[in-house]
């Protein structure tokens, strides 16, 4: 009796978890990669398709305002979406040999939801951009 | 998951300016199984694309579970003198392919 309880107690603590545990991933995901601070909204932009037929083969381009020197170009592009199973999408390490802050690549996403392109400069300052996709057929779970 | 990786595709050009951007494209056939679908196969993801231009790292991929199947990607590079560019993609298996392509400055 009182160990059926705790069972049912166990399992419906498990029920109630993914929720806020995939707001936080969201959140570990982009602390893992970036850590704490500020970002800027501005000298960055994410191109995706307003709605995408197929969430399985979504393409998206990044775009960053820079001039690629050594002394001062992009070090890593990192992109993230809200609202997939595991939220980190993918991230590039760049170098001055990258000649134009721009990246195109194609994506999954599992539903309609947000996606998170964050840059982060050689002088420390990081930028942010957000775009918002609708998908007609999920591209996670299918 | 011992199979061989495909041979990647890539469209990188003969020649370019000294110092100005030139197109890369490149295609991976793969099928990033994350492992998350209900009736799937096992995880089988590639994790990484390295692209150096002779020996120096100007690319570094990480590749999690929302990169699409057969990974495709279009960035630019620029070169001061003729070099061997080399692409390497490897997957948590620890296999991994390489492919190389010749860019001449004129």
């Amino acid at each position: 009796m009182q160990n059926s309880r705790l069972r049912r107690r166990a399992i419906l603590a498990l029920i109630a978890l993914p929720w806020p545990a995939m707001a936080s991933g969201l959140q570990d995901a982009i602390r893992d990669a970036v850590g704490e601070g500020e970002f800027t909204e501005s000298g960055i932009t994410l191109t995706l398709p307003a709605t995408a037929e197929n969430g399985g083969q979504v393409p998206l381009t990044v775009q960053v305002e820079s001039p690629q020197t050594p002394a001062l170009h992009v070090t890593a592009i990192h992109l993230f979406a809200t609202r997939n199973p595991t939220p980190g999408v993918a991230s590039f390490r760049l170098t001055p040999l990258v000649a134009r802050a721009e990246l195109q690549t194609r994506i999954r996403l599992a539903e309609h939801q947000q996606v998170i392109a964050i840059a982060v400069m050689s002088d420390g300052t990081r930028r942010r951009a957000v775009a918002e996709a609708r998908v007609s057929t999920g591209g996670c779970l299918s | 998951m011992s199979a061989p990786l495909a041979t990647p595709r890539l469209r990188v050009p003969r020649s370019a300016r000294r110092g100005e951007a030139f197109e890369i494209r490149c295609l991976m056939t793969h099928p990033m199984e994350t492992g998350l679908r209900p009736d799937a196969p096992p995880r089988d993801m590639l994790n990484r694309l390295l692209v150096r231009v002779e020996g120096e790292v100007a690319l570094d991929a990480t590749l999690r579970n929302g990169t699409a199947a057969n990974p495709y990607h279009v960035f630019f590079l620029r070169l001061e003198r003729s070099s061997e560019i080399e692409f390497i993609w490897s997957d948590e298996g620890g296999r991994s392919v390489r492919a190389t392509a010749r860019v001449t400055i004129a």
